[in-house]
C-alpha cells in the first residue's frame, strides 16, 4: 500500500507541473570544475543567505511594533521576553552584515573572472543594482531599532543625501519622510525594509537566476579545462557544505556576540562622538570626511558625492565599456582598476576604525 | 495743553531716537586710544550688564562724555574712579536705593551693601584695610555679567576660583593668619564633583554656606543649619539622635564633625564601624553603647553592600555573556536607593529603624538575585544549545563530504567522460 | 551497494535531525508563551489593581524600563508620574503627611503635578495618564 501511494503522487503532480520535463532539465544543468571554480560558490552562499533573512525578517514582524513610542521597546521584548528571540534578531542582524561582505566578494570575483563579459552583461547589471538594493536593506533596517546609534546614523545619512546638488532637498525628504527623522521616517523606513526593497529584490534576483540558468556559469579567459560536473546533486552539495560552515559561523556569532540593543534614540541629546554609519558605508563616508572643504571652486564634498555616483555608474557599464573582454582577450587595464577599487574600499574602511579623531 | 508744546513734544519725539544714534561717547573714544590698564575700561564695556541695561560711563562717574576736549569731559560733576575704601558705597548708590533699582530690574535685591557691612569683609574694610575684598573684586569692573550668566566671575562653578584668588593665597592671607587650604579642600569634594563633572548647579559653592555679601565664616551652631539646607532629612534624623545633645554639649559642629567642612568626600560605609579607620571610634571605646551600635550598623550595612555588589556582578556576568538584563537592571537601581535610605538612617542612630530599612532592601535584593542566576542559567543553555548544533551540523558536513568523495569517484570510475551540456 | 546506502542514509538522517534543531527554536518563538503576556509594547501598563491602594498612599510599578508611581491621594484621586527624580535619578517616594511626592537622596521635593517644590531637582517629573479599567488601573503616556 505505502509502496503505492509514492509513485501514484508522484504521477499526480508530474501530470499537473510536468516535473518530468523540469526533472530532465535539470539533470542537464552543469557546472564547470576548475582551477578557479570555488568562486561559484559565492553566489549560492549569498542566496542561502538572503533566504535565512527573509525567514527571520519574517519572524521578526511577528513582534516589531514600527512606532517610535513602542519600537525600541518591542526589539527589548524580543531579546529578552520572546522564547529564542535573540536568536532570530541576532541572526538577522548578524546575517545582513555577512551578507553584504559575501556580496561584494560575489561582485569582485565575477569581476575579476570577468563573468561580466558578453553574453552576461545583464547579469552583471542586475547583480549590481542587487549590492545597491541590499545596501539599502542594511540602511533601513538598521534605523528599526530606534537606538541611539541608528537614530544618528539615519540623520548624518541623510544628511548627505540631502547635499546632492539640485535634487538634494527634495531627495531627503521623500527619503525622511518629513522634514527630519520622525515617526514619518520610520514606518517609511519600515516599508523599504518589508515591502518595497524585497519585491525589487525578488524581481532582481529572479531576473539574475534566471539569466544564470539559461546562460550557464561563466569561465574564466582562457581557460582550457572542459571538466563540467552535474549541478544536481554534485554542485548542490559542496554547496551545501559551504552553507553548512556559514551556519556555524553565525551560530557562534550570535551565542557569544549577541547583537545590541543600545539606549532608545531621543532627539532632544546631542550627537554622540564619533557617530559613524555601518561598515560597509564607511569607505564613502570616510572619503567624504577627508574630502578638503573646497576644491578648486567646488564644493568638496558635492565633488566627492558626483565623483562616487560617476563611479558607480561606470562600474554598472563596466561590461560594455570593457571591449576586450568581450572578444574573449585579457584586459588588465580592467583588472587594476578593480584591484585599486578594492583597496580603496579595505584600505577606507580600515582607517575609519584604526585613525584616531577622523 | 497748547498746540506749541504739542509740536515741541512732537519734534522731540521724532528726534529722540536720533539722539541716542548720535549719542557721542567721547569717555569710550578717547580710552579707546590708550593702552592698557587704561584701554581696559572701553573695552570691557560693551559686555557689561550696565550697558545692556542702557547705561554709561557717566552714570556712574560723572562728566561730560559730549565734549572732546579731556579737561571739559571731566567737569565738575566728574566723579573719575572711587578709591577702595569707597567702592562699596559708590556702588550701592544705586543697588542699596530700591527706589532706583526698580527702574531696572525690580527682582533685583537691594540690601548688598547693608549684608556687606555685616560681614567680614566689609568689617575689615570699616576698620581700615583696603585690601579686604570689595564689590569689584568679586564682580570684576567694567565687564560685569549677571551671575545667571556662565562666563560670569559669580557664576556658580567660577565663584571658587573667585574667593581663591585670595582665599588660596598664602601671601594675601598671611597678615590674617587664615589658612589657604579651603580651595583644594573644596576641589576634592563631593560637592566640587558633583559640580564640575556632573555640572549639577544646585551643588554648593563657597556662597551657599558662608553668605553672598554677608560672608562670614558660620559659627560652630550655624554649621549644621547651613548643611540642613539640603540635606533635611539627615539633619532631622540627627536631630532626633543622641549625638545632637552630646555635640551641642561638646560645643562641636554636628556634621562637620564627621564630614569635614570644606573637604567633604563621599559618605561610604566605611565612616561607620569599629575599625581603625572608622569615625565612630574616634569618640566611643571599646564596650560602649555606641561601640557596639556602630559595630552593629557596619555589619549590616556590609552585609548588604555586599549582597548588592554579588547581585550586580550577577547581572554585569550574564550581561557579558549576550543575556539581557536591563529588566533587572531597572530593579537594582531601586535597591540603590534603598542602600542611601540605610546609610542615611544611621545618623538617627536608631537600630531598629537601621535593621528595617536594611531587610527590606535584602528582600529586593532575593528577586534580583534570583534574576540574575535566571539570566546565567540562560546563558549556559545557550552555550549548550549552539553545541548541539555545532555537532548535528558537523556530523551534516561529514556526511555531506562523504557523499561528495563517494560520488566523485563514482563518476570518474564509471563514465570517464567530462561535460554534459 | 552498502556502503553507498550507509552514506545516503547518513545524510539523509544527518539532514532530517539538523532540520529538527532548526525547527524548535523556530517553534518556540512562534508561539505565544504564557509569561510574556501582551508583548513589549508597554504603551499602557497595569499599575494595580482597583482598591489595592487606599488612600493617602502610594505604589512603586515598572512603566517601560524605568519606575513610576501611582498615587491615591487622601481625596482618593488617582495620579501617575515617572518615578525618577530629576536631579540624580534615585526613585521618589511619596511622603504622607503633606502629599508631596520626595526624593531621600537630597530631598528634593515635587508636588502631585510633578513641579518641583524645592530642593536640588531641575526639572519637573512627567505625568502619565491614568485610567480605571473594570478591576484594572492603568497608566499610559500622555498625548
Amino acid at each position: 500500500m505505502a509502496a503505492k501511494i509514492g509513485p501514484s503522487l508522484w504521477k499526480f503532480l508530474d501530470d499537473r507541473f510536468m516535473l518530468s520535463a523540469l526533472i530532465a532539465f535539470g539533470k542537464k544543468k552543469t557546472v564547470p570544475e576548475h582551477r578557479r571554480s570555488f568562486w561559484y560558490f559565492f553566489g549560492g552562499i549569498c542566496l542561502f543567505l538572503t533566504a535565512i533573512q527573509i525567514a527571520t525578517g519574517a519572524m521578526l514582524l511577528l513582534y516589531y511594533t514600527p512606532h517610535i513610542d513602542a519600537a525600541h521597546e518591542s526589539v527589548q521584548f524580543i531579546m529578552s521576553g520572546v522564547k529564542f528571540g535573540w536568536l532570530i534578531r541576532s541572526v538577522h542582524s548578524w546575517t545582513a552584515n555577512l551578507l553584504i561582505g559575501l556580496l561584494f566578494i560575489h561582485m569582485f570575483s565575477t569581476f575579476f573572472l570577468k563573468a561580466y563579459r558578453r553574453p552576461r552583461e545583464l547579469t552583471w547589471i542586475t547583480g549590481f543594482l542587487l549590492l545597491v538594493l541590499f545596501m539599502a536593506f542594511g540602511f533601513s533596517g538598521y534605523l528599526l531599532p530606534w537606538n541611539e546609534l541608528s537614530y544618528f546614523a539615519t540623520r548624518v545619512g541623510t544628511d548627505i543625501a540631502g547635499s546632492l546638488p539640485i535634487i538634494g532637498h527634495w531627495l531627503k525628504t521623500v527619503i525622511l519622510g518629513g522634514p527630519e527623522v520622525g515617526q514619518a521616517t520610520l514606518s517609511r523606513f519600515f516599508w523599504f525594509h518589508v515591502a518595497l526593497l524585497p519585491l525589487a529584490a525578488l524581481v532582481l534576483i529572479g531576473i539574475h537566476i534566471l539569466l544564470v540558468q539559461t546562460l550557464g556559469m561563466s569561465k574564466p579567459i582562457g581557460e582550457r579545462s572542459t571538466k563540467e560536473i552535474p549541478f544536481f546533486p554534485d554542485f548542490l552539495y559542496k554547496d551545501a557544505l559551504g552553507w553548512t560552515l556559514i551556519l556555524v559561523i553565525i551560530g557562534v556569532l550570535c551565542v557569544f556576540l549577541p547583537w545590541e540593543i543600545g539606549p532608545k534614540a531621543d532627539p532632544l541629546v546631542s550627537t554622540p562622538l564619533g557617530i559613524k554609519p555601518e561598515w560597509y558605508f564607511t569607505f564613502m563616508f570616510t572619503t567624504l570626511k577627508l574630502v578638503p572643504a573646497h576644491v578648486l571652486s567646488f564644493e568638496g564634498e558635492k565633488l566627492a558625492i558626483l565623483a562616487f555616483m560617476t563611479g558607480g555608474l561606470l562600474w554598472l557599464l563596466v561590461p560594455f565599456l570593457d571591449r576586450r573582454a568581450a572578444l574573449e582577450k585579457r584586459s588588465p587595464v580592467f583588472t587594476w582598476a578593480g584591484v585599486a577599487l578594492a583597496l580603496y574600499i579595505v584600505i577606507l574602511t580600515v582607517m575609519t576604525y584604526t585613525v584616531p579623531k577622523l | 495743553m497748547n498746540i506749541r508744546a504739542i509740536r515741541l513734544f512732537a519734534a522731540a519725539a521724532l528726534f529722540a531716537p536720533l539722539l541716542a544714534f548720535g549719542q557721542k561717547n567721547s569717555c569710550i573714544e578717547c580710552h579707546n586710544k590708550l593702552d592698557d590698564e587704561l584701554k581696559a575700561p572701553a573695552v570691557g564695556l560693551a559686555a557689561d550688564i550696565h550697558a545692556q541695561a542702557g547705561l554709561s560711563c557717566k552714570d556712574c562717574h560723572g562728566g561730560d562724555p559730549s565734549q572732546d576736549d579731556v579737561d571739559k569731559a571731566k567737569d565738575k560733576s566728574f566723579k573719575g574712579s572711587p578709591k577702595r575704601k569707597d567702592i562699596p558705597q559708590f556702588c550701592g548708590g544705586c543697588h542699596a536705593d530700591a527706589a532706583a533699582m526698580r527702574a531696572f530690574n525690580p527682582g533685583l535685591r537691594t540690601d548688598q551693601l547693608s549684608q556687606y557691612w555685616t560681614s567680614r569683609h566689609g568689617q575689615l574694610l570699616k576698620a581700615g584695610d583696603t585690601k579686604a575684598a570689595v564689590c569689584t573684586d568679586c564682580h570684576g569692573v567694567h565687564g560685569i555679567q549677571t551671575a545667571k550668566f556662565p562666563k560670569s566671575l559669580t557664576f556658580p562653578w567660577n565663584i571658587p576660583q573667585t574667593c581663591g584668588r585670595c582665599h588660596a593665597d598664602k601671601a594675601t592671607m598671611e597678615p590674617y593668619k587664615l589658612p589657604t587650604s579651603q580651595l583644594e579642600d573644596y576641589k576634592a569634594s563631593v560637592h566640587a564633583r558633583a559640580l564640575y563633572d556632573k555640572k549639577d548647579l544646585s551643588a554648593p559653592v563657597c556662597n551657599d554656606c558662608h553668605g553672598n555679601h554677608g560672608a562670614f565664616p558660620p559659627s560652630v551652631s550655624s554649621v549644621a543649619s547651613v548643611c540642613r539646607q539640603c540635606h533635611p532629612s539627615t539633619g532631622d534624623l540627627f536631630t532626633k539622635s543622641p549625638h545632637k545633645k552630646a555635640f551641642d554639649d561638646m560645643g562641636a559642629g554636628e556634621c562637620e564633625v564627621c564630614h569635614g567642612n570644606h573637604k567633604i568626600l563621599p559618605p561610604s560605609t566605611a565612616m561607620i564601624g569599629t575599625d581603625q579607620g572608622a569615625t565612630c571610634v574616634q569618640c566611643h571605646d571599646k564596650g560602649s553603647t555606641g561601640f557596639e551600635t556602630a559595630a552593629e550598623f557596619r555589619r549590616e550595612l556590609d552585609g548588604f553592600e555586599s549582597g548588592f555588589r554579588t547581585a550586580e556582578g550577577l547581572l554585569t556576568q550574564a550581561k557579558r555573556k549576550g543575556v539581557e538584563v536591563s529588566d533587572v537592571e531597572f530593579r537594582l537601581q531601586d535597591v540603590n536607593t534603598l542602600i542611601v535610605t540605610a546609610r542615611n538612617l544611621t545618623h538617627g542612630l536608631d537600630r531598629a529603624e537601621v535593621a528595617k530599612a536594611v531587610t527590606d532592601g535584602e528582600k529586593a535584593l532575593v528577586e534580583v538575585r534570583a534574576a540574575g542566576e535566571k539570566a546565567l542559567d540562560e546563558a549556559k543553555f545557550r552555550r549548550r544549545g549552539l553545541a548541539v548544533t555545532t555537532a548535528l551540523l558537523a556530523l551534516f558536513g561529514v556526511a555531506l563530504a562523504l557523499k561528495i568523495r563517494h560520488m566523485t569517484r563514482a563518476r570518474g570510475a564509471g563514465e570517464g567522460r567530462g561535460s554534459h551540456s | 551497494m552498502k556502503r553507498r546506502n550507509f552514506v545516503d542514509i547518513f545524510l539523509g538522517g544527518s539532514l532530517l535531525a539538523t532540520i529538527a534543531a532548526f525547527m524548535y527554536p523556530v517553534v518556540r518563538y512562534v508561539l505565544p508563551s504564557r509569561s510574556a503576556a501582551g508583548g513589549g509594547v508597554q504603551k499602557n501598563v497595569v499599575a494595580a489593581k482597583a482598591g489595592e491602594l487606599p488612600p493617602n498612599s502610594a505604589k512603586i510599578f515598572k512603566f517601560g524600563s524605568s519606575p513610576a508611581i501611582l498615587v491615591n491621594t487622601a481625596e482618593g484621586q488617582l495620579v501617575a508620574l515617572s518615578g525618577v527624580c530629576t536631579h540624580l535619578t534615585c526613585t521618589v517616594r511619596f511622603d504622607t503627611e503633606t502629599g508631596t511626592l520626595f526624593c531621600p537622596c537630597h530631598n528634593g521635593r515635587f508636588d502631585l503635578g510633578g513641579n518641583v517644590l524645592s530642593g536640588p531637582p531641575p526639572r519637573p517629573l512627567e505625568i502619565f495618564a491614568v485610567e480605571t479599567s473594570g478591576a484594572d488601573i492603568i497608566v499610559s503616556r500622555k498625548g
